[in-house]
């Protein structure tokens, strides 16, 4: 590992609110790290929990799942389900021996380019300090 | 093997200004399965697409990636330059290396590392895409209309008039809504029954209306084009068919109780019609005041009848019926007196609701026009109205302003002048909102032309004395307190949702906010549609409106299911989930989590799987994070696709 090393993080966008916030950063030219790679899904109903647990086994430092706020889900409850299943999971990845600080959900609508932009200062800013994921990653 | 072309556009300097774009098609061509890698100015211009068209065609390409602006900005464009080359639309993925990469990063190194990491999981998910098709639907060019009022009766007129037929359901055993309770209308004051009757019998008589009187929607499935619906026939006791209208069996009927329509000023019969000029012009027979259902004698109207339609043994009947969009016209209501016991509403009979006070004033109505107070039947000298009862006041649950209100009881306190010349009105306010084409000066007229006096405050209480009712309010402009002996008290009670309408919601699957009424799908933007497509609000079952907003409303949902028919089959984008039977272990985990309902078991030979309804199916892929077998596939967002990208994302 060089000196230079940079966090590495997936985020699962829904794309009606978080990819849409995402984008908005972009027109606004805000600036922020580029440890950050999204993937659009249609709902962050949509993620299963062994797309978060396969991003940390290949080596993801830290995993971002984000979609509209609770009440604000294009299909009305996706983000409900959301919010259950991954208060479990944020357990289960504590358990593992994850820091907290390497998963997080968060709501970000489509006018939130800043809170989009902050988010992945605060999570860059924060895996740098923890160094890179060596618990989950498979040896390759 | 896959043939891939990736197209890395420079979007002026937006995208090459950071991003070193050749070194991302240098890095795409790598790539195992990416036969052509190319960068240009602008793809989405004409010879751009030009470029891509050609590269399809030449180098027989099963799939491209374009790595330009997010998909929201030009994703159909490059599905459709695909489509025109020969190219399924759906083997097209953009890279979205502008909004989420270039103008977001200054360092050009971390920005074209990063591009090309987008690119290569881009290219990772079209290597599993397939080719799709828009899904078609055929439409049924029938409409439903929910509810008879001004709004339901607006929709129907207008969706027949342009050539489709429509079945009109009415819960009531006429049609005409609230509307047929009001004496004379805002902002004009003709009489109410003189616009409605017209439109009544324009409904009743088009050949593309079929009006269902004392009928309930029961069930509805399907979807937007091809709704299934069972409506349910109350049983009248009376065969409508053979009656023809006589009413004999009203007048001789022995059994008076409180009319409900009257707001239990006045009595019916318990068989009869509502009004006089009902359409249908059919009578019901009340089952719960009838002597013959409580005592098994009487049936002095079978007996009378000249055509022998009476039938105490007609039972519910239910037809189903297939139709392309739904219009809900349920209307709305006012507070009930049980919900609202203040300044003596239901204790003191002098104390009564505006829709009570339109009665009395009705020519049809049980004064025949003249207004008494209930009590004694003398005629008023003096009358509070008081504004606001229930509405804006958040205690009672009720924040919102009624709307229709301030000027019905402007026109109440000017028609109210009209027939007692000599006679005070006063009226308590909090404020006046009369926004409306002629309404501040409809407002006005009653304060200047009939001397309706305006006091801008509560009343605090309302109590019986010698025979009158002592008003005790503030006057919150002057300070003063103000103490008024009248001879009737008219509430202006909040308008609120019909309680006929809360299964309603439920049955049709539509939102409702949290007062009740009826969720547009957009506040501004849609305001006649709901979330579910196909189905359309018109007047005031979305929330208060006066007869010209719920008019004018309807039209715009008619216009919305015309244009719905004006097309012969509807077109939905394909990325709806899908179940791999063969490995579904039937568990139906996935049923509850549809937002849509849209799953449904299936029964195999042996078992049983679950399968889409590809019509109710938006897309959201719940199911498919719920799904324990990995049966459930949302086309386009497959596990095997977002894995791929993770893994691509994570190298
Ligand atoms: C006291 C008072 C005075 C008013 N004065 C005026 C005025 O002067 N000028 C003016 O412009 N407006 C006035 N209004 C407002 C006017 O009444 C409404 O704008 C109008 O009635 C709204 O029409 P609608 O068709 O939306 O609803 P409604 O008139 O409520 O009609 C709804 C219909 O749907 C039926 N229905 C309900 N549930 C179901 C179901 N589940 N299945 C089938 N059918 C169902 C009902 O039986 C009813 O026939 C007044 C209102 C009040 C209360
Ligand atoms: S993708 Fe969403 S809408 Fe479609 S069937 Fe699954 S849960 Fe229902
Ligand atoms: S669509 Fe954004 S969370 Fe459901």
């Amino acid at each position: 590992m060089s000196l230079t090393w940079e966090p590495r993080i997936v985020g699962f966008a829904c794309r009606w609110c978080t990819y849409a916030g995402a984008d908005l950063a972009g027109t606004s030219r805000l600036e922020y790290p580029a440890a950050i790679r999204l993937i659009r899904v249609p709902c962050s109903g949509r993620v299963n929990p062994s797309f978060v647990l396969r991003a940390f086994q290949r080596g993801a430092d830290g995993v971002l799942v984000a979609g509209c706020h609770p009440g604000d889900c294009h299909y009305t409850s996706g983000n409900l389900f959301t919010r259950r299943r991954y208060s479990l999971v944020k357990r289960f990845l504590e358990y593992l021996g994850m820091e907290p600080e390497r998963f997080r959900v968060e709501w970000i609508s489509a006018a939130e380019g800043h809170r989009f932009a902050q988010v992945v200062r605060e999570m860059t800013a924060d895996l740098r300090r923890l160094g890179p994921n060596r618990k989950m990653r498979e040896e390759t | 093997m896959p043939r891939i072309g990736v197209f890395v556009c420079w979007c002026g300097l937006n995208i090459a200004g950071t991003v070193d774009v050749e070194r991302v098609a240098e890095a795409a061509r790598a790539i195992p399965g990416v036969v052509h890698a190319e960068t240009y100015k602008y793809f989405c211009s004409e010879p751009g697409q030009n470029l891509i068209k050609q590269a399809i065609q030449e180098k027989r390409l099963s799939g491209v990636v374009v790595a330009a602006c997010s998909p929201s900005m030009h994703e159909s464009t490059f599905r459709e330059a695909a489509r025109m080359a020969g190219l399924n639309p759906y083997l097209v993925q953009i890279a979205n290396i502008r909004e989420q990469c270039s103008w977001v990063h200054t360092d050009r190194e971390e920005a074209t590392v990063k591009a090309s990491a987008i690119v290569a999981a881009m290219v990772a998910k079209v290597r599993r895409d397939e080719p799709l098709e828009p899904l078609k639907f055929p439409v049924h060019r029938k409409a439903l209309v929910i509810g008879g009022g001004i709004a339901g009766m607006q929709a129907a007129t207008d969706i027949a008039e342009a050539g489709c037929p429509v079945i009109l359901v009415e819960q009531g055993p006429n049609l005409g809504g609230r509307m047929a309770q009001l004496s004379e209308t805002f902002p004009t004051l003709d009489c109410a029954s003189c616009i409605l009757t017209p439109r009544t019998a324009e409904v009743a008589r088009h050949p593309l209306i079929e009006v269902l009187a004392y009928s309930e929607v029961r069930e509805v499935t399907g979807y937007v084009g091809d709704f299934t619906v069972k409506i349910a026939r109350k049983p009248a006791y009376v065969d409508w068919d053979k009656c023809i209208g006589c009413m004999l069996c009203q007048e001789k009927c022995p059994r008076k109780i409180p009319s409900d329509f009257e707001r239990g000023l006045g009595s019916r019969k318990a068989i009869g019609v509502n009004f006089p000029q009902a359409v249908p012009n059919r009578p019901v027979i009340d089952r719960e005041h009838c002597t013959y259902f409580e005592k098994g004698k009487c049936g002095v109207c079978a007996k009378i009848c000249p055509v022998g339609a009476v039938d105490f043994e007609q039972t519910e009947t239910v037809r189903e019926e297939k139709v392309g969009a739904i219009v809900v016209a349920t209307g709305f209501d006012v507070l009930p007196r049980e919900a609202f016991g203040e300044y003596g509403y239901g204790k003191y009979p002098d104390v009564i609701d505006s829709l009570a006070f339109e009665r009395l004033n009705s020519s049809s109505g049980p004064t025949d026009g003249v207004i008494r107070r209930p009590s004694d039947g003398k005629i008023p000298r003096e009358v509070v109205f008081i504004q606001c009862v229930g509405s804006r006041d958040p205690d009672k649950g009720k924040p919102y302003c009624s709307k229709i209100c301030c000027m019905y009881t402007a026109k109440h306190a000017m028609l109210y002048r009209h027939k007692v010349p000599d006679g005070q009105a006063y009226i308590f306010y909090m404020d006046v909102r009369a926004g409306g084409k002629g309404y501040e000066e409809f407002v006005q007229r009653a304060v200047e032309a009939d001397g309706a006096l305006y006091l801008r405050g509560r009343v605090a209480r309302v109590y019986p004395e010698d025979g009158r009712l002592l008003v005790k309010g503030v006057d919150t402009l002057s300070g003063q307190a103000v103490e008024i002996a009248a001879d009737l008290v008219v509430l202006a009670t909040a308008a609120v949702p019909r309680e006929e309408a809360r299964g309603l919601a439920q049955i049709l699957k539509v939102g409702t906010d949290e007062h009740g009424f009826f969720s547009e799908a957009h506040p501004k933007l849609r305001p006649v549609e709901t979330m579910t497509r196909g189905i359309f609000l018109a007047g005031s079952v979305q929330a208060p409106r006066d007869i010209s907003e719920s008019v004018a409303q309807a039209s715009g949902a008619a216009a919305k299911v015309l244009a719905l028919f004006s097309r012969d089959e509807l077109a939905a984008d394909p990325l709806v989930a899908a179940v791999d039977e063969s490995r579904c272990s039937g568990c139906l985990a996935c049923q509850p989590i549809c937002p849509y309902h849209a799953i449904e078991p299936k029964a195999l030979k042996d078992r049983q799987v679950a399968s889409v309804n590809a019509g109710l199916c938006q897309g959201c892929g719940a199911c498919a994070a719920a799904c324990r077998s990995g049966a459930m596939k949302l086309k386009g967002f497959t596990d095997e696709q977002i894995l791929a990208e993770v893994g691509t994302l994570c190298l």
